[in-house]
């Protein structure tokens, strides 16, 4: 089965094309260049310089949040419309378990998260067994400070991978039980994310299959509290 | 010019410059083959206005399923076509990117050229499915986001004579429409309340320097704030039915005689009015009676063809396609763009 997994969740554009048994291409760029005008040429060079007609892949994967909105909505808007037109599968693999997947050989707990501002981070948390990434919570929106302790309560050794540890290091380094991942750990690889997009079940409905925010649109939550009123 | 305007085509267009979803199949630049839209007025209506993050969420929720429709209806197959044309702006950047990338899988998936669109030739090219272009014309483009007065020479040249200089046309509508307390979107709901009342209030005109043919709008929007304002103040009841009227007539007023003052100096052989705007029923009458007593042919699309949709993109992206206008993988979403690129 040949795939391609698509990730523009956040500053790292990340694009690679897979089989069952081997990585084909991979490309990583981070930085802040607009994703809508590198992804599709980006995508479209690769296939060409591993000579794969598009109509010649399986299933297309891509990594549905969480992440920056615009980012998001690129790379699922090309993800979607490449599978409904090819009429290929589609796939969507959280943002977080992607970075995750750098810590398979760490003895504890997986944290990656994305700074979102404001104090806030989106963060998952991820344990391994047997090279094995698993998914202990949902991915979810909270402030630092309310995670720090909920981690801290795990009374284990917890690795946390972000590519905005910058951030936060000082925050973290205060823990005896937390540890910083390295430049290359933090860094989600789209090989990973083609991999864990031949494990999950293709979508059932692709024309509605749509980013996971994890916040809802400001107006749409002011509207919200204002009905609550 | 070496092309010809009468060569058969086929194109696909897809448009999300704003809150309406849309795909379509255009024959030969004239013939509508299919016209999906799904719009999002239901959604942004309670809050009052387009909100461009939640325009984007269902942007993407509604791109494929209208291009799906519009294939299906159009009964055509991918290697029916000759391109994919695609609105690259103006509008909000969120929303123009969903249509965008979703035209570069598309073009990419199946090696079809991509022909990037300004969403104003757009407008103006909806009057082709009415009748034939007459050139010189011009055309009067009047939405929530445009006011603006554009030269053609010939098909695919564009020159703008006049543009707003501060709020567009129907942005006036909507914000009179929220201060006399009526729903989103404002335009239509004016309308229908004018039918009932008389222009007696004397709002003003903007008519700028001797012989522009820019526009203004704030001026005449905060006249009726004031009036509405002052009204209350004194305790004076307010026939809304009459604001409404007034206000409407004032804006036609300025839209009329500006697009007749243009029509004479380019000595044109066809008016043209565009966009949202021109849905206005006074809007209609008075530029229907304005161009008959100069015996100058005037075309208004029909009222669904007045509103954002992907037809009169497709129809734009034909002469485009036949200009030889392209676009690469690399197009970007341009929320200002300029008309005289295209
Ligand atoms: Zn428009």
């Amino acid at each position: 089965m040949k795939i391609l997994a698509i990730d523009s969740s956040n500053l790292v554009m990340g694009i690679s094309i897979a089989t069952e048994e081997k990585v084909l291409a991979e490309l990583i760029t981070n930085s802040k260049k607009n994703h809508s005008e590198r992804l599709m040429p980006a995508i479209a060079q690769m296939t060409e310089a591993i000579g794969i007609r598009p109509e010649e892949l399986d299933r297309i994967v891509v990594a549905y949040g969480p992440g920056s909105y615009t980012g998001l909505r690129i790379g699922v808007t090309i993800a979607k419309t490449l599978a409904w037109t090819l009429k290929k599968e589609l796939v969507g693999v959280s943002s977080l378990e992607i970075v995750a997947q750098n810590g398979r050989y760490f003895n504890g707990y997986i944290a990656p998260f994305f700074d979102a501002r404001r104090g806030q981070v989106f963060a998952g948390l991820y344990r391994s067994s047997g090279g094995r990434v698993e998914s202990v919570a949902a991915d979810q929106l909270l402030l630092m400070k309310d995670w720090l302790p909920k981690l801290e309560h795990l009374d284990q050794p917890v690795l946390f991978l972000s590519n905005d540890l910058s951030i936060w290091r000082e925050a973290l380094e205060k823990y005896q039980w937390a540890h910083l991942g390295t430049a290359t750990q933090n860094s989600p690889r789209p090989g990973e994310l083609a991999r864990l997009g031949l494990e999950k079940e293709p979508v059932s409905d692709i024309h509605h299959f749509l980013p996971v925010y994890l916040r809802m649109a400001e107006a749409e939550a002011k509207w919200l509290a204002n009905q609550e009123r | 010019m070496s092309f010809s305007f009468e060569e058969k085509t086929l194109i696909l267009a897809i448009e999300t410059s704003c809150d309406e979803t849309a795909a379509a199949v255009v024959e030969n630049g004239k013939i509508i083959r299919s016209n999906a839209v799904a719009s999002q007025i239901d959604i942004h209506r309670r809050f009052g206005g387009v909100v461009p993050e939640v325009a984007s969420r269902h942007h993407v929720d509604q791109i494929t399923v209208m291009v799906e429709e519009a294939m299906n209806e159009a009964g055509v197959s991918w290697s029916d076509l000759d391109a994919i044309a695609v609105t690259q702006g103006p509008g909000l950047i969120g929303a123009l990117l969903v249509g965008v990338n979703a035209a570069k899988a598309l073009a990419f998936a199946h090696g079809l050229p991509l022909v990037p669109v300004h969403h104003i030739t757009g407008h103006i090219y909806a009057n082709r499915f009415v009748t034939e272009l007459q050139f010189p014309l011009i055309a009067l483009v009047v939405s929530g986001g445009h006011t603006e007065l554009v030269l053609m020479r010939t098909h695919g040249s564009y020159e703008v004579m006049g543009t707003t200089r501060d709020d567009a046309a129907g942005e006036a509508f909507d914000k009179v429409a929220r201060s006399l307390g009526l729903p989103y979107p404002g335009g239509p709901e004016i309308d229908r309340l004018a039918k009932n009342g008389k222009a007696v209030i004397d709002f003003p005109r903007a008519w700028l320097e001797e012989g522009s043919l820019d526009f203004s709008f704030s001026g005449l929007k905060s006249a009726v704030l004031n009036y509405l304002h002052n009204s209350r103040q004194r305790g004076q009841s307010v026939k809304a039915e009459d604001v409404a009227a007034s206000f409407q007539e004032s804006v036609s007023d300025v839209l009329v005689k500006k697009t007749m003052m243009a029509a004479e100096r380019f000595q044109v052989h066809q008016i043209l009015v565009a966009g949202g705007v021109s849905a206005n029923s006074n809007v209609r009458q008075k530029m229907t009676a304005a161009a008959n007593r100069r015996s100058i042919p005037l075309v208004i699309p029909p009222l669904k063809y007045c509103t954002d949709n992907a037809a009169m993109i497709a129809a734009a992206g034909t002469i485009g396609y036949l200009k030889g206008m392209r676009a690469d993988l690399s197009l970007n979403g341009s929320p200002n763009l300029a008309i005289e690129d295209f």
